[in-house]
């Protein structure tokens, strides 16, 4: 049983290490995992600790690793996903790593650099193209030679005014501008212009890919036609204000003509270029690509250990590092053969040591998992994690929770199912894991395979004792009530007929293997569950309370209280035996000694409990010598609850009394001793104090918890009750209005209808029988345990060993 | 007690104490051997008293099954092959 029983045993460490061989050994104890390391430093600024400038470039390698993994994503070349783990390189890999990543980065903006200027120049082009293309076709629409002049003529004669072709001076602008702003140009120049320009445009059909942004636009070539100076600067301020780009524009077709050549041509050679340029971006990125994921792995490891050498201690004068770490007693030789191996790759001549001090801190818990267990300690550790020590509930856990999960599911059926959705999940373990650490919910249920696995395999075992598989029993050995006597006259006369237990209608033996299925016939099937479910919840519930007061047992005779043990151990013991142990008593008592042929003398329980305390006597008598038996237990009781209360306080008070009669003598002695203490213990210690009123105050918690508490947990477990019946009255739901319905059709248009019913009817039953009360019995069995369970023995307020592993940190990484 | 109280008893108990009391000292030596026989006694202890409860609360009923007419006969009919009412069942 090992560390799961308690938590393992720790001690605290002091490792003194080389300066050269210290980056060694750190790595090699992160790779190992098995050490925590104390911060000898903490009052040191993060900015003043001796490593921070290693810790700097890291950060800058990171960074510049970042952004080489962003530029892949773009370009979306796949990276690998390598299974290995190197291990970390020494500090002067880390100047070629630096090299490396420097290289790349600035090969990378380079090209990115390049890039944009290329697009520059071809947006430019084609949007140089487009003008061409597009004033060609204004002219050509025209058919005249000489475009500027008889044009103006003919705007001339529209507008109804006698101009003379060669005093016209008329120039025009051409360019491009975004479509979306084209009206507001075309309103800003006729008002900014008075009306004397003459615009025409036309839009460019596909759309122009911007260089900065990389979003594709559309945009709309124009000609400005005007006269004079004055316009033609009002016009060029225009377009700058609209970001339109103007190209010059061309005098004669064959100007045009020569013009639209030779942009082609350029537009041309720019495409090969980028080309070529993607095709080298690519190729760098790809050889990146192949590395980055362990260059990742190699920086974060880095980090690690000189965020670690920053918690050490430095001592000048002997050159070595001083650290202190929690490390469990079972893995020293382990450790010590991690430092040697460290102090050997560092070829340093000095050994490593590791000296094992006492201390009084608080040490960290630590239980040693394994795929099994890990889902059931987590269960407990959210709760609490247990003080150092202690006895830890996790292994109890692994039955006793899948087992109450199970009484409060009660249905084979969902069982069975859910049983299997465990296997598939523990079979295809290594396939599944990769997909589990990307989705948090179904990482989760992933987590907890082995718990599911065991919650459906007791389910079955519940679904049998209940005898309820989707709401239908299952007959195996035959009745154990039979209609012997029942005559045709009564059958006919009687709508409903109650076979009499008194009679042959009983054979005498009961059902061999859980509930007779006759019940689940009869119209009277939940007055005789409910009592039984309700009887079982209680039984449960005392025997796991007991449990969890015997585990205190453990826990006193462990840290050696006796006071506890005889103070608060029996007491509780006889407490919750003396109520509701006799409680289980009787409910054997009356299953046992009343039967068909008493039934009429059997007593309520119930009442004869409430009797019992009131001191009244018993109405019906479950057995002769009750009312002595009764009395006894009511004054032992009784007394529990000042035992509990008092004693202990007490005792303690006169314990302290004669150590202070003792205590003057020895003070100088005292005060001289402590001045030697060890550099370890930061704190004096507190516990020679002893305040009366505080531990009177806090035993009279403690008590009054106990006894309220043992009435409300037991009520508490009556849950295990309630569920179960939801379940089943869910599941019969699911089989009269749904189920039922589908296959008491006949014929062909039975069997269509079944079809489209059955889908429907297992939908409901995954939803809402399977996930929604599979997640309430789960949630309510946890309660159990971590309120009615825990709180009679559990103090829960530890810490948890936490060491420095490269593996938990590369797994934090990846999250 | 008839035989039919015994034997499901006797068979019940000896499987539960295999499972709990026998098979804990044949577990194979390994770091979770002190796991495994505390899972086998756990499950034996737990899954043993859930049935006896079943079924000594079974041994003497307090009350008997209400059934309707037509389920009694069906009952008649097909769990204990009796065709003496010849009334036909009527679904």
């Amino acid at each position: 049983m090992g560390s799961l029983f308690r938590s393992e045993e720790m001690t605290l460490a002091q490792l003194f290490l080389q300066s050269e061989a210290a980056y060694a050994c750190v790595s090699e104890l992160g790779e190992l995992g098995m050490v925590q390391f104390r911060d000898l430093n903490p009052d040191v600024n993060a900015f003043q600790r001796k490593f921070v400038n290693e810790v700097r470039r890291c950060d800058e390698m990171e960074r510049k690793l970042r952004f080489l993994e962003k530029e892949i994503k773009k370009a979306e070349i796949p990276i690998p996903d390598t299974e290995d783990n190197p291990p970390a390189p020494p500090p002067r890999e880390m100047i070629d790593l630096e090299a490396t990543f420097e290289k790349l980065e600035t090969e990378m903006k380079q090209v990115i650099i390049n890039q944009e200027t290329l697009k520059k120049n071809y947006l430019e082009l084609t949007e140089l193209k487009h003008v061409l293309v597009q004033t060609r076709q204004f002219f050509e629409e025209v058919q005249f030679q000489s475009y500027p002049l008889q044009l103006a003529s003919e705007i001339a004669a529209e507008e109804g005014h006698h101009i003379q072709a060669d005093s016209i001076g008329l120039s025009l602008t051409a360019g491009v501008v975004l479509k979306q702003r084209f009206a507001a140009f075309e309103r800003m120049l006729w008002r900014a212009c008075h009306g004397k320009v003459f615009l025409r445009h036309s839009e460019i059909d596909s759309p122009l890919e911007d260089p900065v942004t990389g979003y594709e636009v559309q945009k709309c070539v124009f000609v400005v036609f005007y006269q004079g100076e004055q316009l033609k600067s009002r016009v060029k301020r225009i377009c700058e204000g609209f970001h339109a780009n103007i190209y010059p524009c061309p005098e004669n077709q064959a100007e045009s003509q020569e013009m639209i050549l030779g942009v082609m041509t350029r537009l041309e050679d720019l495409q090969n270029v980028l080309g070529q340029t993607q095709e080298h971006r690519y190729r760098a990125l790809a050889l990146a690509a192949k590395n980055i994921k362990v260059w990742f792995i190699k920086v974060c490891k880095i980090k690690a250990i000189y965020h670690t050498l920053n918690l050490f201690d430095l001592d000048v004068t002997r050159n070595c590092l001083i650290a202190e770490c929690w490390c469990p007693v079972g893995d020293l030789n382990r450790i010590q053969q991690a430092l040697t191996i460290g102090t050997e790759r560092s070829e340093s001549t000095v050994p490593s040591i590791l000296h094992v001090v006492e201390s009084n801190l608080e040490h960290p818990t630590y239980n040693r998992t394994n795929k099994f267990t890990t889902a059931f300690q987590s269960i407990v550790n959210a709760y609490g994690v247990s003080d150092y020590r202690e006895v830890n509930p996790a292994p109890y856990t692994i039955i006793t929770f899948p087992f109450l999960f199970s009484v409060m599911f009660g249905d084979g059926g969902d069982g069975i199912i859910m049983a299997l959705f465990a296997i598939w999940m523990c079979v295809f373990e290594k396939k599944l894991a990769s997909s589990a650490k990307n989705n948090e919910m179904w990482g989760t249920v992933y987590a907890g395979r082995y718990m599911i696995l065991l919650m459906g395999l007791f389910s079955v075992y519940s679904g049998f004792i209940y005898n309820d598989f989707y709401s239908k029993s299952i007959n195996i050995f035959g009745s154990s009530f039979s209609t012997n006597g029942t005559t045709n006259e009564t059958i006919r006369k009687n709508l409903f007929v109650t076979l009499d237990p008194n009679t042959t209608q009983y054979l005498g033996s009961p059902y061999p293997l859980g509930i007779d299925p006759i019940w689940r016939q009869s119209t009277n099937e939940l007055t005789y569950t409910n009592s039984f479910k309700m009887k079982l919840s209680v039984i449960f519930g005392v025997i796991h309370m007991l449990f969890g007061v015997s585990l205190s047992l453990l826990n006193h005779t462990y840290f050696k209280k006796r006071l506890n043990i005889l103070c608060d151990f029996v007491p509780q013991v006889l407490f919750l035996v003396g109520m509701f142990g006799y409680l289980v008593f009787m409910i054997f008592y009356k299953w046992l000694a009343f039967g068909p042929h008493n039934s009429d003398v059997a007593p309520s329980l119930l009442i004869t409990l409430i009797n019992m305390f009131l001191l009244k006597p018993p109405p019906q008598l479950l057995y002769d010598a009750q009312r002595a038996v009764q009395y006894v237990l009511v004054i032992i009781v009784v007394l529990c609850v000042p035992w509990m209360l008092a004693v202990k306080p007490i005792v303690l008070y006169i314990q302290n009394m004669k150590k202070q009669v003792r205590k003057p003598k020895y003070a100088n002695l005292v005060n001289e001793t402590e001045q030697e203490s060890e550099p370890v213990e930061p704190e004096p210690d507190q516990k020679e104090k002893f305040d009366f009123s505080d531990v009177f105050i806090r035993q009279a918690i403690h008590t009054i918890e106990f006894c309220l508490g043992c009435i409300s947990n037991t009520a508490s477990y009556l849950r295990l009750w309630a569920l179960s019946l939801a379940h089943a009255e869910l599941s019969l739901v699911l089989w009269e209005m749904v189920l039922r319905i589908g296959l008491s059709m006949e014929g062909y248009v039975g069997a269509i209808v079944l079809w489209g019913v059955f889908a429907f009817w297992v939908v409901l039953t995954i939803a809402i029988l399977l996930i929604m009360e599979g997640l309430s019995a789960f949630l309510h069995g946890l309660r159990l345990h971590w309120v009615e369970f825990n709180n009679k023995f559990y103090v829960g307020d530890g810490h948890i060993f936490a060491p420095f592993s490269f593996e938990v940190i590369l797994d934090d990484k990846e999250d | 007690m008839a035989t039919a109280t015994v034997v499901p008893i006797v068979v019940v108990t000896l499987f539960w104490f295999l499972v709990g009391v026998v098979a804990p000292f044949f577990v194979p030596k390994g770091q979770n051997k002190g796991i495994v026989q505390l899972m086998l006694a756990l499950t034996a202890v737990c899954c043993y008293t859930f049935w006896a409860c079943a079924f000594i609360m079974q041994l003497n009923p307090l009350i008997g099954p209400t059934l309707s007419n037509s389920t009694l006969l069906a009952i008649q009919w097909n769990w204990e092959g009796n065709y003496a009412n010849t009334v036909p069942p009527t679904y």
